[in-house]
């Protein structure tokens, strides 16, 4: 187990708690988690349903990369990287469309929608001047846009990654994959089906991308003070006056389970309780909206009826290591914190509903992710400042002197029985997550790739 | 591809129609000057009341069933406006909502603990361009009348915090008891990725 020991110091020491300010505001260790952690784990890019036909594309990013999202004639899905083999020109701009080629602005060369170097004979097409300036002499199927080492389509959600070393997509997710079930799954228990929203929310933070990561990696414990006024305004998504997350229906108990989830070798944590038999879920009210309310009590029926006798989990927020962080249920999103300097980070969020909902249920559920993330949302809005101004008056030279403190419940992780890979602590609040998310930070820190 | 005249999804269609008479009478033209300055003065004054923060006056000035839109943008090749802007009422937006949803934000603004807005950011709104005015019934008597403008934000928080967003407004506005109130405004910001951290109430 790596603890982080780098010539600068101990950086992330987990017998005691503490974490350097350094891997928050230093640009050297920056450089290197693009090396370390962004070129070697899995990344998501994306949801098939926003290229469902051959040719359509969308514009994404892995690390500080631009890529292409393809859907290529034969229906298969291509991640490329969006630069030209020739000189480096980005071949796309545009944020999605539909094409057979991407031509590059700069000298011409084009490719398909596959990634390879268009091979139509003659001087016009694929590579301009093919015969008069290079004389025939260039192997086109040498020079395609460089594709991915790997991709894996689970659910309908599209992650890839940069290196062939890298584990199968399951092995990397390992008993995170079950939480991640929790988000992708449609709200009656069936298997995937969902799709998102027209509109992906992008900006821009001057804060450094760990500060959002964690903050899903079990940070239960800055929602009554970050989102004090959300609540105090009362914006759920059953309508004014609702917590932001929903208030309970009359008929369940509660709304999360106690405890929270953590897989140290992976990195990945989630706020909710382990497998159990019949685990809950729940759905908030709806008085304003009958409809609606009486579609989440059919659904919620037949989750019961199909997931009755097997071991499944209740949803809950989490971060899928390094940067691909969820709201499970109400909301339903997926955002990728993108890293852009050590102080920079751009935000993508993704928003998922049933592909088989009523509009008028999916309506409702637009309104609601409006008002609730991204940087105009009512919660959500209010994380910015404290990652923003976290990372600020982290730059001193005195400040990063003085290490974080991350001991909360530090000794009181358990094994938990069906899901070798995890630990979980049975209380509402503890820092278990994120000190898994840095112990896998530091091993891979460590490790030389 | 589509052609290159398709229409831009709802957002700010070019304006046919409105606008300074050219050549009716001049009685006419005296009635959009008076109704033009009108206009300009009402816009001029509900922008001192956000920059005032006197968030509940600016409240008043809506009607029960505003309308206020201000889609995402995209980066699109020339001509193929109806995928430039995310949709009103079917896509995710910056912001899709009415009065309900204004005044919860309202009541998170206000009490001392929204961070976003703590301390409170320095913030001017400047209108300009103001024309294509129309109205209806007529000039001279209007109970509404659409406006066309730009709005340049700009913000200022803490220190060196600073933030400008540009854009363009079309508005609706409606009389109601011999006063004008906004039914409808869509505001296009030029911008595709956020390039802040939090967007300013009321764009």
């Amino acid at each position: 187990m790596g603890n982080g020991r780098q010539r600068n110091g101990t950086w992330v020491d987990l017998d005691r708690g503490t974490i350097s300010r350094e891997i928050f505001v230093n640009e050297d260790i920056y450089r290197s988690e693009l090396e370390r952690i962004f070129a070697r784990s899995w990344l998501f890019v994306g949801h098939e349903s926003q290229i469902p036909d051959p040719g359509d594309f969308f514009l994404s990013r892995m690390g500080e990369e631009s890529v292409i999202v393809t859907r290529d004639p034969q229906h298969g899905i291509h991640v490329l990287l969006n630069t030209c083999r020739h000189r480096g020109m980005k071949v796309c701009r545009y944020d999605q469309g539909n094409t057979s080629v991407f031509t590059c602005p700069y000298h011409g060369w084009s490719y398909s929608t596959d990634g390879g170097l268009v091979q139509t004979p003659g001087d016009l097409f694929g590579v301009p001047q093919y015969r008069a300036g290079y004389r025939e002499q260039l192997d086109k199927s040498e020079w395609s846009l460089i594709h991915v080492a790997k991709m894996e389509v689970y659910k309908g959600t599209i992650w890839a990654a940069w290196d062939e070393a890298a584990p199968a997509f399951s092995d990397y997710l390992g008993g995170m994959r079950l939480y991640l079930d929790a988000l992708l799954d449609a709200r009656d228990g069936s298997e995937g089906g969902s799709e998102v929203l027209g509109g992906m929310v992008k900006w821009r933070m001057p804060c450094n991308w760990k500060f959002a990561a964690e903050n899903f990696a079990w940070d239960t414990y800055h929602s009554p003070t970050t989102h004090k006024s959300a609540e105090l305004a009362g914006m759920g998504p059953g309508g004014e006056g609702q917590e932001r997350h929903g208030s309970v229906h009359k008929n369940q108990a509660r709304r999360f389970t106690s405890g929270l989830m953590a897989f140290p070798a992976l990195g990945h944590a989630t706020i909710t309780g382990p497998p159990e038999v019949g685990a809950e879920a729940w759905f908030p009210e709806f008085p304003n909206d009958p409809a609606v309310a009486e579609y989440f009590e059919q659904v919620e029926a037949k989750r019961r009826e199909r997931q009755k006798g097997k071991v499944t989990v209740t949803p809950g927020n989490g971060n899928v290591f390094p940067n691909t962080a969820f709201h499970p249920w109400f909301p339903r999103t997926m955002v990728v914190w993108h890293p852009v300097g050590p102080s920079r980070t751009e935000a993508w969020r993704w928003y998922l509903v049933d592909r088989d909902a009523p509009w008028e249920v999916k309506d409702l559920l637009r309104r609601y992710y409006m008002r609730f993330s991204g940087p105009a949302g009512m919660v959500e809005s209010d994380d910015m400042d404290n990652w923003v101004y976290a990372t600020e008056a982290s730059r001193g030279t005195i400040a990063r002197r003085y290490p974080y403190h991350y001991g909360m419940g530090l000794g009181f992780a358990e094994p938990v029985e069906n899901l070798p890979d995890a630990v979980t602590v049975k209380a509402s609040f503890s820092e278990e997550g994120a000190r898994a998310f840095y112990r896998r930070w530091a091993e891979l820190m460590d490790d030389e790739p | 591809m589509t052609s290159r005249r398709s229409t831009p999804a709802e957002a700010l269609p070019a304006r046919e129609g409105g606008g300074y008479p050219a050549a009716d009478g001049a009685g006419e033209r005296l009635a959009y000057l008076l109704l033009a300055q009108e206009v300009h003065e009402f816009l001029c004054m509900e922008a001192d009341l956000l920059d005032e923060r006197r968030y509940d006056e600016w409240l008043d000035l809506l009607t029960d069933d505003v309308s206020y839109w201000a889609p995402m943008r995209r980066n699109v090749q020339f001509g193929r406006w109806d995928t430039e802007n995310t949709r009103q009422g079917q896509d995710m937006n910056w912001f899709d909502e009415g009065k309900s949803t204004l005044r919860l934000r309202i009541k998170q603004i206000t009490s001392g603990v929204h961070w976003v807005e703590e301390p409170s950011p320095r913030v001017s709104r400047m209108i300009s361009n103001v024309h294509a005015i129309q109205a209806t019934p007529s000039l001279e008597d209007p109970e509404e009348v659409s406006v066309r403008y730009r709005i340049l934000i700009y913000r200022n928080k803490l220190e060196d915090s600073t933030d400008i967003f540009a854009g363009k407004r079309d508005d609706v506005l409606r009389k109601a008891d011999g006063k004008w109130k906004i039914c409808k405004r869509t505001m296009l910001l030029d911008q595709s990725v956020l390039l802040s951290a939090t967007m300013p109430f009321v764009l």
